[in-house]
C-alpha cells in the first residue's frame, strides 16, 4: 500500500532570505525618495513654482549632456568622500557630524604646508603626496580626537564632532585672516595660491578632476575592508552591541578609534582636492556644506560604501543643476536644503518600515504555500 | 589698563544677560524633553525657523511680541514632528534630530530671503542700570523681558517638576517608561507633548536672535546654540535652575570676543569666538566623567546609556 507523501524532497519555490533583505534595503530608500519627491512637489506648488519644471530642470542639468554629467561626477568627488566620513564611523555605531570641520582643517593643512614646498619648488608629486598626506592626517586626527573621546571619556560624539567642526573652522579663520594670511588677498582673505602647476588637473579625456577617482577608490577599498576584512567584521560586531563585543575581547577602544581616523582622512581628503583642484588655496569658501549632504546621502546608501558612490552622483547632480534652477524658475539656492530637509526627514521615518513589509518578510517555516 | 578691565568685565556682564537668553530658553525646552526621556538634537533646526519667523512676523504685525508667539508656534510644529516620527519604532533619534536641524534651516533659509533686508519692529529692552549713572554699566544693564521670562518659567518648571502630578509623570515617563505604562500612562503621548512644548521655547529663543540681539535676520545668526544648549543640559544635571546659571555662563563666554573688540582687543578674534565650544567641550567631558550626572539622568535616556 503506498501511502501518497507529500513532495519533501523539492526546495520551496521562495526567493532566500538574503534576496530579501536586498531587496527591502533597495526599496525602502528608494520608496522614501519618492515620497520625498512627492512631498516636495506639494511643497513647490503650494508656493507657486511647478514641480515638473523642477525635475526636469535637475535632469537637465544634471545628466542631459555630457558636460553635465561631468559636471555632476565633479560635483560629487567631495559627497563621496564626506559620505565615507560619517557611513564608517556608522558602522561602528557613533553618529559622527563633524566631516565638514575635518574637511576644512584638511583643506587648510594642505594649503599650509603647500606653502613652503611651492616657494622651494619643490616636484609637483612629491608636493601633492604631502599636501595629502597633512590633509588626511590632520582630518583623521581631528575626528579620531571625538572618537577618542567617546570611548575613553563618555563624551557623546555627536555634540563633541559638531563642537570640533565650529573650533577647526575657527582655527582655520585665524589662521588664514592672521599668520597665514597672502597679502594678496584684500577681499577675501585666503592663504598663497598654491600656482597653476600644482593645481591636480583632469582625468584624461573629461573634465572630472582626479578627485571623483579617488572617491571611488576609497569607495571600494572601504568596502572591502568593512566587509571582507576581519577588522570591518569586528567593527561591525562593535556597531551591532558594543558589551557583546567587549566580552568577545575585541579591542574596542582601537577600533573604534582607527575608524574615525579613516573617516577624517576621507573628510580631510576632500579637503585637500577643494584646495589643490577647485580653489587654489585655503578660505572661507572651504565651508560649503559637504559634511551634512555627506550625512544624507550616507543614510541613503545605507552606509554601504558602494551604494555611496550612486547616491553621491545623484546630490552631485542636483548640486549642478542648482544653479540652473536659480536662474530659470527664480528660486534661491536654499531651495536645495529644503529639498535635503525633506528627504532627510521622510528617510529616517522610513526606517521603521523595514521588518514591517509582508511583501519582504520571509514565509515562516512550514508554509509551503 | 585698569579702567578697561573693568569696561570689559562690565561689557561681559551685559552680554552674558543678553547672550545667555536664546541659550535658556533651548536648554529650558530641552531640560524638558529630556526629562522625559526623549532627546532632541534638532533644537537648531527651531532656533533657526523661530529667528526668522519671529522677524517675518514681526515685520508684517508691526509686533513684536506676535513674532515671538508665532516663532513658538513653528517650533511646537518642529518639535511636534520630531515627536512624532521618534515614536515610530526603529527610528533612530538622535538622527531625526539631525534631520529636523537640516529641514529646519532649509525652510528658514529659503523663506528668509525676502526678509534679510527690511527692518522689522524689535523688542524693546528695559533699562535696569540707569540710577548708576555710568554709561557703560548703564548699557550692559539693558535687559530684555524675555530674560526674566525665562528665569520665571526656569523657577516655574524647577517647583513643578518637584510638586505637580504633571510633573511626576513627565519624570517617571523619563526614568522608568515601564513604570509609568504601569500606571496607565502613556510614554508616547507624555513623549511627544514634552518634545512639542520643549520645541516652542527653543522657538521663543530663537525669535530672540533676530528681535533683540543681534537684532537682523540673516543666514549665519545661529551657530550651534542650539546643540550647545543640549550640552549645557546635561552640564546643569537636568535641573531647571542650574540651566539657567549655565546660561549665564555660556553667555559669558560668548561675550568675551564683543567685549575684548569694544577695548580695542581684535587680536585672536576668532579665538575667542571659539569660546563657547571650547567652553562646551570642556564641561560635556567633565560632565561625562562625573558620578552626580550619570545619578540624576533621567533613566530612559538614550545619550548616556
Amino acid at each position: 500500500m503506498t501511502i501518497a507523501s507529500p513532495d519533501i524532497g523539492a526546495a520551496p519555490r521562495t526567493p532566500n532570505v538574503r534576496t530579501l533583505k536586498l531587496a527591502e534595503a533597495f526599496f525602502v530608500p528608494v520608496a522614501a525618495l519618492i515620497v520625498s519627491a512627492l512631498l516636495f512637489s506639494l511643497f513647490l506648488l503650494v508656493i507657486g513654482k511647478s514641480p515638473i519644471d523642477f525635475f526636469s530642470l535637475v535632469w537637465v542639468g544634471g545628466f542631459g549632456s555630457s558636460f553635465s554629467i561631468q559636471q555632476s561626477l565633479q560635483r560629487s568627488a567631495p559627497l563621496i568622500l564626506a559620505a565615507l566620513a560619517f557611513a564608517i564611523p556608522a558602522r561602528i555605531g557613533l553618529t559622527m557630524i563633524g566631516a565638514e570641520g575635518a574637511l576644512v582643517l584638511g583643506g587648510f593643512a594642505a594649503a599650509a604646508i603647500a606653502i613652503p614646498l611651492v616657494t622651494g619648488g619643490a616636484p609637483v608629486p612629491l608636493a601633492w603626496l604631502l599636501m595629502a598626506g597633512a590633509a588626511m592626517l590632520t582630518g583623521g586626527l581631528w575626528i579620531g580626537l571625538a572618537g577618542w573621546l567617546r570611548h575613553y571619556r563618555g563624551v557623546n560624539e555627536t555634540i563633541s564632532s559638531l563642537l570640533l567642526s565650529y573650533i577647526a573652522i575657527a582655527i582655520m579663520n585665524f589662521f588664514v585672516e592672521g599668520a597665514l594670511r597672502d597679502p594678496a588677498s584684500a577681499n577675501k582673505p585666503s592663504t598663497m595660491p598654491i600656482g597653476d602647476a600644482y593645481r591636480i588637473g583632469a582625468i584624461p579625456g573629461t573634465s572630472v578632476h582626479w578627485g571623483f577617482a579617488a572617491g571611488i577608490v576609497l569607495a571600494v577599498l572601504l568596502y572591502i575592508l568593512m566587509s571582507r576584512t576581519t577588522f570591518g567584521f569586528a567593527a561591525r560586531m562593535t556597531g551591532g552591541n558594543v558589551r557583546a563585543a567587549q566580552a568577545q575581547g575585541l579591542p574596542v577602544g582601537f577600533l573604534v578609534v582607527t575608524c574615525c581616523i579613516i573617516a577624517g582622512a576621507c573628510a580631510g581628503l576632500a579637503g585637500f582636492f577643494e584646495v589643490a583642484v577647485i580653489h587654489g588655496q585655503a578660505n572661507a569658501s572651504l565651508v560649503a556644506g559637504y559634511g551634512f549632504t555627506g550625512i544624507l546621502i550616507a543614510f541613503l546608501a545605507r552606509h554601504n560604501p558602494l551604494a555611496i558612490v550612486p547616491v553621491a552622483i545623484l546630490f552631485g547632480a542636483i548640486a549642478a543643476a542648482g544653479g540652473l534652477i536659480q536662474r530659470r524658475m527664480g528660486m534661491p539656492d536654499a531651495t536645495v536644503l529644503v529639498l535635503q530637509g525633506i528627504i532627510f526627514v521622510v528617510l529616517l521615518a522610513s526606517d521603521t518600515l523595514y521588518g514591517r513589509l509582508k511583501f519582504f518578510q520571509p514565509p515562516a517555516l512550514g508554509d509551503r504555500t | 589698563m585698569d579702567n578697561s578691565l573693568v569696561i570689559v568685565l562690565i561689557a561681559m556682564l551685559g552680554g552674558a544677560i543678553r547672550v545667555s537668553t536664546p541659550f535658556m530658553f533651548v536648554a529650558l525646552g530641552e531640560c524638558l524633553t529630556e526629562k522625559s526621556g526623549r532627546i532632541n538634537l534638532g533644537l537648531e533646526g527651531n532656533l533657526v525657523l523661530g529667528a526668522m519667523v519671529a522677524y517675518a512676523v514681526s515685520f508684517h504685525t508691526g509686533n513684536p511680541w506676535f513674532g515671538v508667539l508665532a516663532a513658538g508656534g513653528s517650533g511646537i510644529i518642529l518639535g511636534a514632528l520630531h515627536g512624532y516620527i521618534c515614536k515610530l519604532p526603529k527610528v533612530n533619534d538622535i538622527a531625526v534630530g539631525i534631520a529636523i536641524m537640516s529641514f529646519g534651516t532649509g525652510l528658514a533659509f529659503f523663506f528668509g530671503k525676502a526678509y534679510i533686508q527690511p527692518s522689522a519692529p524689535r523688542l524693546n529692552s528695559i533699562s535696569l542700570g540707569d540710577w548708576t549713572g555710568h554709561g557703560p554699566l548703564a548699557q550692559a544693564l539693558q535687559v530684555n523681558p524675555l530674560f526674566f521670562v525665562g528665569i520665571a518659567l526656569a523657577i516655574l518648571m524647577s517647583w513643578a517638576f518637584a510638586n505637580t502630578r504633571w510633573g511626576l509623570i513627565v519624570r517617571m515617563t523619563g526614568d522608568s517608561a515601564a513604570s509609568a505604562k504601569a500606571m496607565g500612562v502613556s510614554v508616547d503621548l507624555v513623549r511627544f507633548l514634552a518634545t512639542a512644548a520643549g520645541g516652542f521655547l527653543a522657538g521663543i529663543g530663537g525669535s530672540f536672535l533676530s528681535l533683540y540681539y543681534p537684532g537682523s535676520w540673516n543666514e549665519g545668526l545661529s551657530s550651534g546654540q542650539g546643540l550647545m544648549a543640549v550640552a549645557l543640559v546635561i552640564f546643569a544635571r537636568w535641573d531647571p535652575i542650574r540651566c539657567i546659571w549655565a546660561a549665564l555662563l555660556f553667555g559669558a563666554a560668548g561675550a568675551i570676543g564683543p567685549s575684548l573688540q569694544s577695548v580695542g582687543i581684535t587680536q585672536g578674534y576668532y579665538f575667542f569666538n571659539a569660546a563657547p565650544y571650547i567652553l562646551t567641550l570642556f564641561i560635556m567631558i567633565a560632565s561625562a566623567r562625573s558620578k552626580g550626572a550619570a545619578r540624576e539622568a533621567p533613566g530612559e535616556l538614550s545619550i548616556t546609556k
